[in-house]
């Protein structure tokens, strides 16, 4: 088959059809793909939950805007029973080294953090990505957040307690960022 | 053409990264670990073979004067449906990769094979030239992000082979090392080139 001419007929058909096949592929795939791609979201915020309050039966959301920060914040009451079992808080913060990162945080009824799990984040591999390791959250287990002053976080350098990362206190600031957005929304949740 | 020849071009001869130096950005951005070379390795060849034998199938149809547009538009949508099928059935992975996924679309290797290769050759021939240097690419990927990580991390494919809580030499995970390890694995495939 020869080559087609350049003409405007030619070309605009080309083109046309070209991106009539892309865009019906795309529909096709998306049309495919979109259930799985949503499944999967849930089942690692669920999964996250579970990490962090590992009993509960039911689960009621509440979506919350906190005191500080532009974006809500998804709130989970978890019972057991009748019983409550805890509180999960999906907090985010702004101050990551990268951007903005996510947590699920995980509160006691009494109100002290039970554990925390990295959902998504952005930070330098081998520096910031530490977070997500048992030496540096492990250290916020069982913290009731009411006990300190002001009821913030904050890091060794900044005159508080939190032991950061070397060579990546960025990013450990960020963590105490959204650990304390998910206490305040914690504590508007609770009510 | 000899199709053997055609296939391992893209290995060392005509390597893209290696000896084309094309799609240097997603080399250095990815590469911190071998498995994310890996996977973006993968990922461009699957793009690469697909566009390859997409457009030669319709070089003939689409007038040279909108050529460009109209290879752009079947590497964007291939890109897109590796993309989507990643977020669905690889999701860590496709965290992991991130904004580096869509970004195969501006990586030069895809639309400089379809433009010196596969918009003048027959399909078979375009076929296993994208197959050849997706690997190739895939390849340099794997060797920059293992050399990476063992230096770096004391790890290999995520496996750590020293203490739990050690670090590596930090600088190899971050962007100056990315740059350190291409330049000496150029630099010493010029030496052999040369002495051989």
């Amino acid at each position: 088959m020869a080559k087609r001419e350049s003409s405007f007929k030619n070309m605009a058909l080309a083109l046309f059809v070209i991106t009539a096949v892309a865009g019906l592929a795309m529909a096709v795939v998306f049309s495919v793909t979109e259930e799985p791609i949503l499944a999967s979201q849930k089942a690692k915020i669920n999964n996250a939950i579970k990490m962090v309050i590992p009993e509960f039966d039911t689960m009621t959301v509440t979506t919350l805007l906190p005191e500080t920060g532009t974006d809500s914040i998804r709130f989970y009451n978890l019972m057991k029973g009748a019983e409550n079992s805890g509180y999960a808080v999906e907090t985010y913060t702004d101050k990551g080294y990268s951007g903005r990162f996510t947590l699920m945080v995980g509160f006691t009824p009494d109100g002290s953090i039970s554990n925390i799990e990295v959902l998504e984040h952005k930070e330098t591999p081998g520096l910031g990505t530490k977070m997500a390791m048992p030496f540096f959250k492990d250290q916020f287990k069982g913290l009731k957040l009411a006990d300190l002053p002001g009821e913030q976080l904050k890091v060794k350098k900044d005159g508080g307690t939190v032991d950061a990362i070397t060579a990546a206190t960025i990013s450990s600031r960020g963590f105490c960022d959204a650990v304390n957005r998910a206490y305040s929304t914690y504590k508007t949740g609770k009510q | 053409m000899n199709q053997l020849n055609n296939f391992t071009k893209g290995f060392l001869r005509e390597n893209p990264i290696l000896v084309l130096l094309l799609g240097t950005c997603p080399t250095l951005a990815v590469t911190s670990s071998a498995v994310n070379g890996l996977g973006m390795g993968l990922a461009t060849t699957f793009v690469l073979f697909m566009s390859n034998v997409f457009i030669s199938v319709v070089k003939d149809f689409v007038p040279d004067k909108v050529r460009i547009p109209a290879f752009v538009v079947v590497i964007a949508s291939f890109v897109t449906i590796v993309d989507l099928l990643m977020q669905a059935y690889t999701p860590s992975l496709s965290n992991q990769l991130g904004i580096f996924i869509p970004l195969i679309v501006v990586n030069c290797i895809v639309l400089g094979r379809a433009e010196a290769f596969a918009c003048k050759n027959n399909i078979f021939s375009s076929f296993i030239d994208g197959l050849g240097m997706g690997l190739g690419f895939t390849l340099a990927l794997v060797t920059i992000g293992s050399i990476r990580e063992m230096l770096g991390a004391g790890a290999i494919f995520g496996f750590k082979f020293i203490n739990e809580t050690a670090d590596g030499i930090l600088i190899f995970i971050l962007a100056p090392g990315a740059f350190i390890t291409l330049g000496f694995i150029i630099a010493i495939l010029k030496k052999i080139n040369k002495t051989s």
